[in-house]
């Protein structure tokens, strides 16, 4: 197992002003009894609502926050007391902010991982070349790094992330902002990143399209803990969310009436009717047209994103 | 073999500046005109004894002037460290998480700030100053030298102690408070408002003894050529031992700052 957490749990210490001079502590659990093991080779989906305890979390597999309670092993190392052995074995990529040196040209930014990791001279010449030609980032070495756009820089972010082979990579929000080009260039890389070298990939999102395209295991936090931890289809079929039909009438009319579906909303001529997923959709629709004159009609079908706001008010 | 990382660091920050020159600009023509304006008033005040704190004319107008141009390398009237910055951006996750040393890697960019600032906003200054005022520049090249270690090791003090008062960041929410008192400190008892020789009595004694002497008043003694053999070895080891005495309680601040980090943003 390359991540190994038993019981994890980060607890802070807050103290807010009560009175003139008063101040009460209140201890904050972030993170509770968080269990997780990821395999050598995986590609998870770590998701959750803001303030659910993905990001202390991770801060923890990394070596930045010390747990309070609980046993992490990553890479068979200890994150706190070995994080420089561990930094070597980890690349992490944020999207909303760069670790990129902000006034250097690409090409310098790399210079100084070069040393900052001992990374070989051969392997980086080679990396580099190897995730410069993949990003296409050869006409973009000497340009200082605040002179690139989001999607530039998301690409230098990743090569700069990757340069000293880690074994896991940790990606928080990798394609937000980005344009839907730049979305598929950078879900294609971790796709192929994780399929010919076997990274380990932990990818932290709110775009639910980065899942659905990469991830076969969702691990699901929530209130600091493991909401959920399995297959994707599973986790899709577990919440067994309605399909939904949406009429247009000719004119508004009150709530249609007709076997195995109930309106959920109305809005003028509009209806909105929901039915189970494994119900057959052209019959009510025909049950629809039947009773009603039916200008036009649409389905929309369960996404991910319905399942996940299921699991999370559950 | 690690140096070479914080080698690299040293020279890349000294690059990252260079990309600021405009900016420069402005900090040489304020530091010259101000080294001016104050040679003035050092003159009118010398003109009523000839020697006071052991400085005749030529001693403190060329202390003045090399106070002007170690304003820069020195950070004598800011914290430069870009720590707190990032602590309230959550940037500093990505400085926790490098494999290098934290402190070492922050001292890295200051020498590389401090370097650059030498040669971008002191050779002015001190090069003006020597044109219109009757400066008492070394001839003997084993000054300069001498000069040279006094410099470095006040930049180590200098560091260590802009350091700790960044660090409050980690445990403040707003650390200008601090940052401003320690810049304070700095501008009042590194003697670049009123140089330290003019301090008078208990005052004098206790602000000679403070880590602030090594930033401006140690250096400009070497630089006059005023302390040589013993004496040079004993200032040398007050400023190395301010900074080492400085570094290593950053240290025990950074491994407290590390237990208690909670960077931004959930």
């Amino acid at each position: 197992m390359l991540i190994e957490a038993e019981n994890l749990s980060k607890t802070y210490t807050l103290r807010k002003k009560t009175g003139r001079l008063k101040r009460e502590r209140t201890t904050v659990e972030a993170v509770r009894d968080l269990n997780l093991s990821v395999a050598e080779g995986e590609l998870l989906g770590y998701i959750g609502p803001n303030g659910a305890g993905k990001s202390t979390s991770i801060k923890m597999f990394t070596g930045i926050l010390s747990p309070s309670g609980g046993s992490l092993r990553v890479a068979g190392l200890e994150p706190i007391r070995e994080r420089k052995q561990l930094a070597r074995q980890i690349g992490v990529v944020f999207g909303q902010r760069t670790t990129l040196w902000w006034d250097l040209p690409l090409r310098d930014s790399f210079a100084l991982l070069h040393r900052m990791y001992a990374i070989p001279d051969e392997r980086y010449a080679e990396n580099l070349k190897r995730y410069v030609d993949l990003l296409g980032l050869d006409d973009l070495l000497d340009t200082p790094v605040r002179q690139l756009s989001l999607g530039q820089r998301m690409r230098g972010d990743l090569t700069a992330a990757l340069l000293h082979d880690p074994s896991i990579l940790y990606l928080d929000e990798p394609t937000i902002g980005l344009d839907v080009t730049s979305k598929a260039v950078v879900r294609e890389f971790l796709a192929e990143l994780n399929r010919e070298r076997g990274t380990t990939i932990v990818l932290t999102t709110h775009d639910l399209d980065d899942i659905e395209r990469l991830c076969r295991r969702v691990v699901v936090i929530d209130h600091g803990t493991v909401a959920y931890d399995g297959r994707l289809a599973a986790l899709r079929a577990r919440i067994a969310t309605d399909r939904t039909l949406i009429v247009d009438l000719a004119r508004p009319a009150a709530p249609v009436e007709v076997p195995n579906a109930t309106v959920t909303r109305v809005d003028g001529p509009r209806q909105w009717l929901a039915f189970p997923a494994d119900a057959n959709a052209a019959e009510l629709i025909a049950a629809v047209a039947s009773r009603y004159e039916v200008l036009d009609v649409s389905i929309r079908e369960t996404d991910i994103e319905d399942v996940i706001r299921e699991l999370y008010s559950s | 073999m690690t140096l070479i990382v914080y080698a690299l660091v040293v020279r890349q920050t000294f690059r990252r500046f260079l990309t600021y020159r405009a900016a420069i600009l402005g900090a040489v023509l304020a530091n010259t005109v101000f080294g001016a304006v104050k040679a003035f008033i050092v003159t009118a005040v010398w003109r009523q004894r000839s020697v006071i704190g052991g400085y005749d004319l030529p001693d403190i107008l060329t202390y003045t002037f090399v106070a002007q141009a170690l304003i820069g390398p020195m950070s004598l009237l800011t914290n430069n460290l870009d720590i707190p910055a990032r602590v309230r951006s959550g940037d500093i996750g990505t400085d926790l998480f490098r494999p290098v040393d934290f402190q070492g890697y922050w001292l890295s960019v200051d020498l590389g700030r401090a370097a650059f600032a030498l040669l971008g906003r002191s050779l002015v200054p001190f090069a003006v100053g020597a044109l219109l005022f009757r400066l008492r520049v070394p001839a003997d090249p084993r000054v300069w030298a001498a000069f040279a270690v006094a410099l470095t090791l006040g930049v180590l003090v200098s560091f260590s102690v802009r350091y700790l008062a960044a660090m409050s960041a980690f445990w403040l929410l707003d650390e200008k408070g601090v940052t401003g008192f320690v810049n304070m400190m700095t501008t009042f008892l590194g003697g670049l408002t009123v140089p330290l020789i003019l301090f008078p009595g208990w005052l004098g004694e206790v602000a000679r003894a403070l880590p602030w002497a090594s930033v401006v008043l140690v250096p400009v003694n070497v630089f006059l050529g005023k302390l040589s053999g013993a004496a040079l070895a004993g200032a040398y080891a007050f400023e190395a031992a301010w900074a080492v005495a400085l570094l290593a309680l950053g240290r025990l601040v950074t491994a407290r700052a590390r237990q208690r980090v909670v960077v931004q943003g959930g």
